[in-house]
């Protein structure tokens, strides 16, 4: 279905949440479910919907954004017209880099002022879901809503930054709170996911800087409350909030569940980056057990309860649980490693014995030696 | 300046691949999926773009859709260029009537236009079924500096096997004196493999010469006409060596071998070297599951498959499902292909997205079926059929419809 919507993502947006593994990349570019990088879940959700021009805002870091996005082929999104425009910062009265959401709308203005749709999607990279956003814009336009914002129902744990609101029977938000103090309690929080006719965001972010306004959520949506028309929309789906290194880790653990995997990836339609490796090898001593493995895999030792990137590597008498091991990382001889994160390129030498526990896994950067 | 490519690669992709029996019903053998997750095709694309050769002719005929549609612009060989990239060549109709293509030189006679459009120095000629790795940039050089007219190459084969080919007789220099096609009495275990490069200008000429000549003898093949009239001529013919893997996938034993080759820790055809990589069109699935009382020994398993029995030696193309209690030994299984929980799988050869039942027997133990049927005893399932549970398909049996219960 062709949809009179433009996409916007947010590429480094809430990265703070996640600083272990976004410090030599953006949000959008953490790896994620053995050959994803989170912004393909972004961006496929949004192909899949019928959106052909995404525009990607990037602030630190975005090389390894850059390589993987190439120039969107992968997602179809190679275009004449429109596919993927990434968006530098941008800013002719500062010398600074952008410090928030409304700031770095500012900075696309032009972009935005330019394209044709009547709407404008936009999102973060820090949730997993397969959501359909012309269903969201359906409503959005049934509703005749100024900001629909996409919620779903969780218990809240501790994180830095979140929003949850009350909506009424029709759908209409009456209430936003910023960081209330619910944590261990069900609300509706906040996807990071807005719908916005498009004027109406032009409008709205060109009052910001008239005003001298610098936070979208305190200066713009919980003052408004009551005078803009903000919908919520109810998302039902699995939803993998990626707020913390443990959520993480715990959100890459529940796609060994089948009816998880099934929900993402059943429809085959999330599209990533190919790297062209060879088809993975399993050994004649090879132990596997409830994993995930890659393409271009080697693997001779026992593996269990985990999820292996592509490329790596685990040699003889190698055991790997419950851990999350990135691409092209090597597993050593008799090596054991119980509950660990290694980022792309870690080397974990012959014997060596490395353990984290399930509420606090070990984290190993990128391309660490041990 | 003038636009023009150096080299200009023609790969004939028309064989039908009648020994390949019930794969080869709906889809032409260069299309063929191999080793878990590429496609015969793959192997002289990827040496193309590997040798620095941007510009391939791709002439097809027979059942050619799949073909077509999985070359596409050829991005995924580094193909879609604004100036040469891959073209698919089939038969068109002309003015003075529309013809398929006759016999090899014939096919290449038929796109001359083609060529001439990129007034290339050299053609390199190539066929799409085999399995290898050559570098047709070093054999191009070879042929520049000998300064020969026409180069084939060729590799030593075992003696008792050098009547299936074409054999080189040659000086110690590496020049041709003799070709014999498919000799009795071979006089060297030289073989062609196939792959000629040729003088443009040269190959123009002798494509012409044999177009012409009327004689009901003429088959219009390179092997049979165009090689030995040169040599009868007197033209400049040498022989390049190849040493390392290759292999014709042209019957059902030697494509099993073959994927066969690809397993273990030190394969015989290592397609994993990252010096010489094969690019494939890849398939869009998640990493593959491999699951609590699976069991994977030496095996190559894509991305997609959803492991819960039993694989072993075995290589599982993308998104193969393999249930609980289901054994798969010895086999090499086609994308999207169901093995229901309690099937065995055994020295077979299973297309893409075959259903076997609950608890059917697929093939023998390899020992007890070795020479059984067309198939030296591989049980060969075709394309997108249904084995209901409990059924049986006995060693070397080709199958190419639904197998039904009572």
């Amino acid at each position: 279905m062709a949809m009179s919507a433009v996409g916007v993502i947010f590429s480094n947006i809430n990265e703070d949440k996640i600083a272990e593994l976004s410090r030599p990349r953006t949000m959008a570019s953490i790896p994620f479910g053995g050959r994803y990088r989170l912004i393909d879940f972004t961006l496929s959700n949004m192909v899949n919907s019928g959106i052909t021009t995404v525009g990607i805002l990037t602030k630190n870091n975005y090389q390894s954004l850059m390589d993987h996005l190439g120039s969107g082929k992968d997602w179809d999104l190679a275009r004449k017209a429109g596919g993927i425009i990434l968006l530098p910062p941008y800013s002719d009265d500062s010398d600074s880099l952008y410090v928030n959401r409304l700031d770095a709308l500012k900075g696309v203005t032009s972009f935005l002022k330019k394209r044709k749709e009547d709407y404008v999607v936009m999102a973060d990279c820090d949730g997993v879901m397969r959501i359909d956003f012309s269903k969201v814009l359906q409503y959005h336009i049934e509703k005749n809503a100024d900001i629909t914002m996409v919620y779903h129902n969780e218990t809240v744990v501790k994180q830095p930054y979140y929003m949850t609101f009350e909506t009424n029977e029709s759908g209409r938000i009456e209430e936003i709170a910023i960081n209330p103090n619910v944590v261990g309690q069900t609300a509706n929080v906040y996807s990071n996911i807005m719908i916005f006719n498009r004027e109406f965001l032009l409008n709205i972010v060109m009052d910001a800087i008239t005003h001298g306004y610098s936070s979208f959520g305190r200066d713009i949506l919980t003052k408004n409350v009551k005078s803009l028309k903000l919908y919520g929309y109810r998302f039902d789906g699995y939803y993998a909030g990626m707020d913390s290194l443990l959520a993480y880790y715990k959100h890459s653990m529940e796609l060994l569940n089948k009816d998880v995997r099934n929900e993402l990836f059943g429809a085959r339609d999330i599209y990533t980056k190919v790297r062209d490796s060879a088809p993975s090898k399993y050994g004649d001593e090879a132990k596997i057990r409830n994993s995930l493995v890659s393409d271009g895999c080697e693997i001779e030792g026992t593996v269990e309860n985990s999820i292996l990137f592509r490329g790596v590597k685990v040699a003889k008498g190698a055991i790997v649980r419950n851990s999350i091991i990135m691409q092209d990382t090597v597993i050593g001889e008799n090596a054991t490693v119980n509950c660990i994160i290694t980022d792309k390129n870690v080397v974990i030498r012959d014997r060596r014995n490395l353990s984290g526990c399930e509420t606090l896994p070990f984290f190993l950067p990128k391309g660490s030696m041990v | 300046m003038q636009r023009k490519k150096e080299c200009v690669a023609m790969l004939l992709a028309g064989g039908q691949g009648s020994r390949l029996f019930a794969l080869t019903n709906n889809i032409a053998k260069p299309a063929v999926p191999f080793g878990a997750k590429y496609r015969i095709i793959d192997f002289p694309l990827s040496n193309c773009i590997n040798s620095g050769i941007d510009t391939v002719g791709v002439l097809t005929q027979y059942q050619p859709l799949v073909l077509h549609e999985y070359i596409g612009n050829g991005q995924p060989w580094d193909l879609d260029r604004s100036f040469g990239g891959v073209h698919i060549l089939s038969p068109y109709q002309a003015k003075t009537g529309s013809k398929w293509y006759e016999g090899t030189a014939n096919a290449i006679y038929q796109n001359m236009h083609f060529m001439k459009m990129y007034s290339p120095d050299y053609i390199l000629i190539l066929s799409g079924d085999h399995i290898y790795k050559m570098d047709y940039n070093a054999m191009l050089q070879a042929h520049i500096e000998s300064g020969a007219d026409c180069t084939i190459a060729a590799m030593e084969v075992p003696l008792s096997e050098a009547s299936r080919f074409g054999i080189l007789n040659t000086n110690p220099d590496g020049s041709i004196y003799q070709f014999e096609e498919k000799p009795k009495q071979p006089k060297s275990n030289l073989a062609s493999m196939g792959i000629y490069i040729f003088t443009a200008e040269k190959l123009y000429h002798y494509l012409e010469l044999n177009e012409n000549d009327v004689s009901p003898q003429n088959e219009k093949d390179f092997g049979k006409n165009i090689l030995p009239t040169m040599l009868a001529a007197g033209e400049k013919m040498f022989s390049y060596r190849f040493r390392g893997y290759w292999k014709d996938v042209g019957t059902v034993s030697s494509l099993w071998e073959s994927n066969m080759d690809l397993l273990g820790k030190e394969p015989a055809f290592d397609i994993a070297d990252p010096s010489w990589k094969i690019q494939t069109r890849n398939p869009l699935a998640p990493s593959e599951y491999i699951g609590e009382e699976a069991v994977v020994h030496n095996s190559m398993v894509a991305l997609g498959c959803e492991i819960e029995g039993t694989v072993v030696n075995s290589l599982l193309s993308a998104n193969v499902i393999v249930e609980k209690g289901a054994v798969v030994k010895d086999s090499v299984l086609m994308s999207g292909t169901v093995v229901k929980s309690g099937a065995t799988v055994t020295y077979s050869i299973i297309d893409e997205n075959v259903t076997i039942g609950e608890n059917a027997v697929i093939g023998e133990e390899k020992e007890v079926a070795a020479g059984k049927g067309k198939t030296n005893g591989i049980a060969l399932l075709g394309r997108g059929i249904t084995v209901d549970a409990g059924m049986t398909v006995s060693a070397g049996q080709i199958v190419d419809r639904d197998v039904k219960g009572e």
